[in-house]
């Protein structure tokens, strides 16, 4: 049966880049742990004649031909930004990656 | 562990104490008109954001539909790497936060590579080594980042960072290769080599111009070292940003050295990311995977699984061009080098150079000269690669053939080649412009040319002083004495030139 720990709430907020308050980590994993043990309940159904199942649809191979389609007009996309700069998306200082 | 560049020791002292281990992980950007899943423009160098959509944005909502032409290219790869096609495969998020990929996850195959299991021969020094192919697999490349506030653009100091989205979307495969385990003192040739083959055989398939400059082939490498003769591996770094043929090798090298350096001391290799410095010639530590990554992978839920038939494989299989070893063979037959020649050609990284250097006309042997003496020379006193020191093939085409046409002789065209070089423009810019025009049996004609000044004093007195249509008469009598062979332009060009000296 599936458990997720405290611990592995804890992992999965830092994962999501999500700041939990100790009582909320311990309401979270607890409700995690529940959807968990559902998604369980719905293996053991499964017989093993039953392949898994990542897509509903019986469907196979959708392609589109190599060929333009027009995008967003030139800064329509940088106008829902919040901030810009240079024509370019401006995020805060990225950090941890280089010493 | 701290090991100063003063205490390293060779490659050869390194490698006489251990077995380097390398795998290379190479990512090939298509060179398909439209993106992996939107239909947003490929074209580099357009202004920042101006080839973009919602999806290739990662807005909420918008949908991914996969690019056949893409499909089609990786399995046409995958057939020529000897790998197995898979005859049902998925997409799979690799979830990840960082701010090139708007998304937050890049789509990409994880368990279920498009092509697994293959192998590439690899020639060095005339000997071929086998290298194993694990796997190649789709993915989409991210966005690119531009870190303000730092020196030169590093993240180190920066106060914020600007994105352009354009290159986000564009379809990559990422080749792994098996562990490869060659005679450890030409392991970084070696390696340099299997990545000068794979863009060989990738240009061969027309999925990519491969240009290790603009990104459109890069190189991480995996290096670990093992007591000579042991089994058991050692722990690996990774080295990112290994952007030129050149630096595959020094980067593989470096590592090997360092990597001794530290073991020979007694300290512990640690598992981590690094960073190639092409100034320096020197890795640094960047991001520790001692926290083992956890991108939490699962099948993409907006595409649907990728199933190609037996037949179309069979009809892509159809549409592979010759292997690159029968190509070299052939062209080797075609350009009459002996085969120490053409294992110097392939060495320089130059086959595709020369042959596209023939292609635009020029006769084999000037193409193999230019390449492999005086812009070679150039490539290394630069420290860059054949292909980016400045010179294309239609231009070695072009001074090879001013130097057929007699035009140029073999100093004057060194001459050009050094001009184009310097960035002066193209071959005939240069000449213009440093007027190196001629000579070769324009010796002759200036004979002829100053026969014809001393039999005419007073026409001659005429075009000094300025009445240049006076040159006529003489360029006539010139035509004459040369019984109409000569190039009646050259030969006023030359009347001038020796009556009011050379053009500025
Ligand atoms: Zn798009």
């Amino acid at each position: 049966m599936p458990t997720i720990s405290r611990e592995e709430a804890a992992h999965l907020a830092r994962l999501a880049r999500l700041e939990l308050a100790p009582d909320e980590l311990d309401h979270l994993a607890g409700q995690l742990d529940a959807i968990a043990g559902y998604v369980a309940r719905v293996s053991e159904v499964a017989a093993e004649d039953i392949p898994p199942t990542s897509h509903p649809l019986p469907l196979t191979n959708v392609f589109r031909d190599d060929e333009l389609k027009p995008g967003l007009e030139a800064q329509a996309g940088l106008a829902a930004a919040p901030e810009a700069e240079d024509g370019r998306f401006r995020v805060p200082r990225i950090l941890g990656e280089e010493a | 562990m701290t090991v100063t560049t003063q205490r390293l020791p060779t490659l050869a002292e390194a490698v006489a104490r251990y077995d380097p281990v390398l795998g290379l992980e190479v990512h090939v950007e298509l060179g398909t008109v439209t993106k992996m899943f939107c239909g947003c423009s490929t074209t580099f160098g357009a202004e920042p954001n101006s080839q973009v959509c919602p999806v290739c944005l990662g807005l909420p909502g918008s949908l991914p539909v996969l690019n056949r032409v893409a499909v089609e290219s990786a399995i046409r790869l995958g057939l020529a790497l000897n790998c197995t096609i898979a005859s049902w495969c998925r997409f799979a998020r690799k979830n990840y936060f960082y701010p090139d990929m708007p998304k937050n996850f890049q789509i990409s195959q994880y368990d279920e590579p498009i092509a697994y299991n293959g192998w590439l021969d690899v020639v060095y020094e005339g000997v071929t080594y086998r290298i194993g192919v694990t796997r190649a697999h789709l993915e989409e490349d991210t966005g690119k980042s531009v870190h303000v506030g730092g020196a030169t653009g590093r993240i180190h100091g920066a106060s914020h960072a600007l994105l352009d989205y354009n290159r986000s979307g564009i379809p990559l495969i990422e080749i792994v290769s098996k562990p490869i385990l060659v005679p450890p003192a030409i392991a970084p040739a070696v390696g340099r080599a299997y990545v000068t083959e794979l863009r060989m055989l990738i240009r061969a398939l027309g999925i990519s111009p491969a240009r290790m400059e603009l990104g459109q082939l890069r190189c991480d490498a995996n290096v670990s070292l093992k007591p000579s003769g042991a089994t058991e591996f050692g722990t690996r770094t990774e080295t990112k940003n290994v952007n030129s043929l050149r630096s595959v090798e020094r980067a593989i090298s470096y590592e090997i050295r360092r990597q001794a350096a530290v073991l020979s001391e007694g300290g512990r290799v640690v598992q981590e990311t690094r960073h190639w410095h092409e100034d320096t010639g020197e890795t640094t530590a960047g991001r520790s995977k001692e926290q083992a990554e956890d991108y939490r992978y699962f099948p993409e839920p907006d595409l649907v699984p990728l199933a190609p038939s037996p037949e179309w494989v069979e009809s892509l299989r159809a549409t592979l061009p010759e292997s690159p070893v029968a190509r070299r063979a052939r062209l080797q037959r075609e350009w009459r080098l002996s085969d120490l020649e053409m294992r110097d050609v392939l060495n320089a990284g130059a086959v595709d150079l020369v042959a596209a250097t023939v292609d635009a006309g020029s006769d084999p042997a000037g193409a193999k000269k230019w390449w492999l003496g005086q812009i070679a020379r150039a490539a290394n006193e630069r420290g860059v690669d054949l292909e980016q020191v400045g010179i294309s093939p239609s231009d070695v085409a072009q001074v090879q053939a001013l130097v057929a046409a007699g035009t140029l002789n073999d100093r004057l065209a060194r001459q050009v080649i050094d001009g184009v070089l310097a960035g002066e423009g193209t071959p005939d810019e240069v000449v213009a412009a440093r007027g190196l025009a001629a000579v070769s049996d324009d010796a002759a004609l200036l004979t002829a040319v100053d026969e014809a000044i001393a039999a005419m004093p007073d026409v001659a007195a005429k075009v000094r002083a300025g009445k240049l249509a006076a040159v006529g008469a003489l360029v006539g009598a010139v035509m004459k004495a040369t019984r109409g062979q000569a190039d009646a332009a050259r030969v006023r060009e030359l009347t001038l030139q020796r009556l009011t000296g050379p053009a500025a």
